[in-house]
């Protein structure tokens, strides 16, 4: 079989998912100056995933392009996912602009046609807005199938079909479709690699694309959600440390917690 | 637009012209059922948060268990502005494939009628709702935590560390909730009208389910229990999660948790994780055993009523939320614990 597969992985440049977040000074957002950002840890389970299935099936993965949206500080990502084994990239110079899943489902759109990709790998969710939509909205646009929340990730290359063991409520479920389709990953679906510094040179020779929003303008990426404000959640009150079971269970009686 | 907001307003309701009558505002809510028919958790509190909009509610169950759902949701539960039940049976909606759910709830919420779609923030609900907001050309508003009026909510981010209020001024307004912040719809019942939704065309996308392997158990559902007993890497191996975290929990007839780091070293199944990707959870009792305390995990958990920490680590940061907190060797503290309260 000759090599068919062009995978597409979308990355997002993220705050370290290690960092507790500040709300800004002007209470509009999160600090995000002298923070420390990485990539989404989903996102890197997607290259790794990319890069595992082209090591695993050498004959029929074509290519393995990865694209960020977001500041030109993004471009390190996508640095850091070349030097774990994608081929290539395109940055989309967004500037400041945070966009919505909705946006970057329709910039990806772009990508995927322009790239001829026909597999979309990208994480479930993104640590920073928690929303879990732009996979599944990627794959409503593009009118393909999609298997979020993968745990693991089959190709039958002869049917030309993959199947994808998806983590649902009470378990797993198995779904399979043709290519061309959208998965998302879940965290269980592999431990990255670290992207070592004979690799990180080597990566800076890799071609990276470089475009802006504007080379986008008929997409409508207009915000379509207003925030109106952002604060801390309420903090528990601190509590108390007991010295033996028995006192826990007599605090427990107490509060009427058993 | 040949009216401005205010001089509709100033109509009152039975004298408007009928276009803008129809455009009353109404919640379509979806609806999720086991195979027999019994309806999840999740979406009980959907609905309950579904009430809190406002507006007249119409209740979607779709796939094979949909008329059985229909009839639970009927006789067992009392929802007040439920005004109609839609069912579709058909088989292809079956395990709530996105694929095909997504064309019938895109049919559907093409009449001007629905205002809002409500989801719960399932695995199915974030499965679906998402495409079915691409095709709308709407952004969603996910995992809202409060409704604050029928265009503000309020949702988490960085993993519940913040909270964002936001304001959505799109034509319709689709949102996921989660399911701990809203109370499960009461018992009772509500008479209502059942109808068939018209069959939709075939989606042409080939995709298949193949199969699935859930975990099977008497506990309560982890993400509805009001109890839930949670274990960490301290508890170091399978075993001693099994000897120590299952008797406790059956003592207190609470759900078993888990940290990622429990699951990943596979001392439980991964649907037990809670946290920022596993699932919420806001019981009245946590006790958390051997479970250091990490955001993503307390993203999971913190919104409880009352956190009981056990850990050898008095620096660990789960003494930091929780209200008691007892430093000692699991091996030694746990089942001492589960035979006093067994007591």
């Amino acid at each position: 079989m000759s090599k068919s597969l062009r995978i597409l992985v979308p990355v997002k440049r993220v705050i370290d998912y290690a960092i507790k977040p500040r709300i800004n000074k002007a209470g509009t957002g999160v600090e995000k100056t002298g923070v420390k950002f990485s990539m989404n840890p989903f996102d890197d389970i997607a290259v790794e995933e990319a890069v595992r299935l082209r090591e695993k099936h050498k004959n029929l993965v074509e290519s393995v392009h990865a694209v960020s949206i977001g500041p030109a500080k993004a471009q390190d990502i996508l640095r850091t996912a070349l030097a774990k084994g994608a081929d290539t990239c395109t940055l989309i110079d967004a500037k400041e602009a945070e966009l919505e899943p909705l946006a970057v489902a329709k910039v990806l759109k772009r990508v995927v046609e322009a790239q001829n990709a026909n597999l979309v790998i990208l994480g479930k969710q993104s640590i920073d807005d928690d929303c879990n939509n732009t996979g599944q909205m990627l794959a409503g646009l593009l009118n393909w199938p999609q298997a979020t929340n993968a745990a693991k990730i089959e190709l039958d290359a002869a049917r030309g079909r993959v199947q994808v063991t998806r983590e649902v409520d009470g378990g797993e479920e198995i779904v399979s479709a043709a290519l061309p389709m959208v998965v998302t990953t879940d965290l269980r679906l592999n431990t990255p690699r670290y992207a070592t510094l004979p690799n990180l040179m080597k990566a800076k020779k890799k071609p990276m694309e470089k475009l802006t929003l504007a080379d986008f303008g008929d997409v409508d990426t207009q915000a379509r959600l207003q925030t109106l404000k952002v604060e801390e959640p309420a903090t528990r009150s601190a509590g108390v440390k007991v010295g033996s079971v028995d006192e826990l269970v007599e605090k427990l009686k107490a509060a009427k917690a058993i | 637009m040949i009216f401005s907001r205010t001089s509709i307003r100033a109509f009152p309701r039975s004298s408007l012209p009928s276009l803008f009558r129809s455009r009353a505002a109404s919640t379509l809510a979806f609806i999720e059922t086991s195979q027999d028919g019994k309806i999840a958790q999740s979406s009980l509190s959907a609905l309950s948060a579904a009430e809190k909009l406002g507006n007249p509610i119409t209740a979607l169950f779709v796939g094979g268990s949909a008329q059985k759902g229909a009839e639970t949701l009927k006789g067992d539960y009392s929802v007040n502005s439920l005004k109609s039940i839609i069912v579709a049976s058909n088989e292809a909606y079956n395990n709530y494939l996105p694929e095909n759910v997504t064309s019938l709830c895109v049919k559907l919420l093409e009449d001007p009628e629905y205002s809002h779609f409500i989801v719960a923030s399932s695995a199915s609900g974030k499965n679906v709702l998402p495409r079915v907001g691409a095709l709308l050309d709407l952004q969603p508003i996910c995992d809202v935590t409060a409704i604050v009026d029928a265009k503000t909510f309020v949702r988490p981010m960085y993993a519940g560390n913040i909270l964002a209020t936001v304001e959505c001024n799109q034509s319709k307004k689709l949102i996921s909730v989660r399911a701990s912040s809203f109370p499960a719809a009461s018992a009772g019942g509500t008479e209502v009208p059942i109808t068939k939704a018209a069959e939709q065309p075939k989606s042409s996308i080939d995709v298949k389910w193949e199969g699935e392997n859930l975990v099977k158990s008497e506990r309560p559902d982890l993400g509805s229990a009001s109890r839930v007993v949670a274990g960490g890497r301290g508890l170091k191996n399978k075993e001693t999660f099994d000897n120590l975290v299952t008797p406790l929990a059956d003592t207190l007839h609470a759900a078993i948790g888990a940290t990622r780091a429990a699951v990943d070293s596979g001392l439980c199944d991964n649907s037990l994780q809670i946290g920022q990707t596993g699932k919420v959870v806001a019981p009245d009792l946590y006790v958390a055993v051997g479970i250091s305390g990490a955001i993503q995990h307390l993203a999971g958990m913190k919104d409880s009523k009352t956190i009981v920490a056990i850990n050898s680590d008095p620096e660990a940061p789960i003494f930091q939320v929780a209200d008691f907190g007892l430093v000692g060797d699991l091996n030694e503290v746990v089942p001492e614990l589960t035979e006093k309260l067994a007591k």
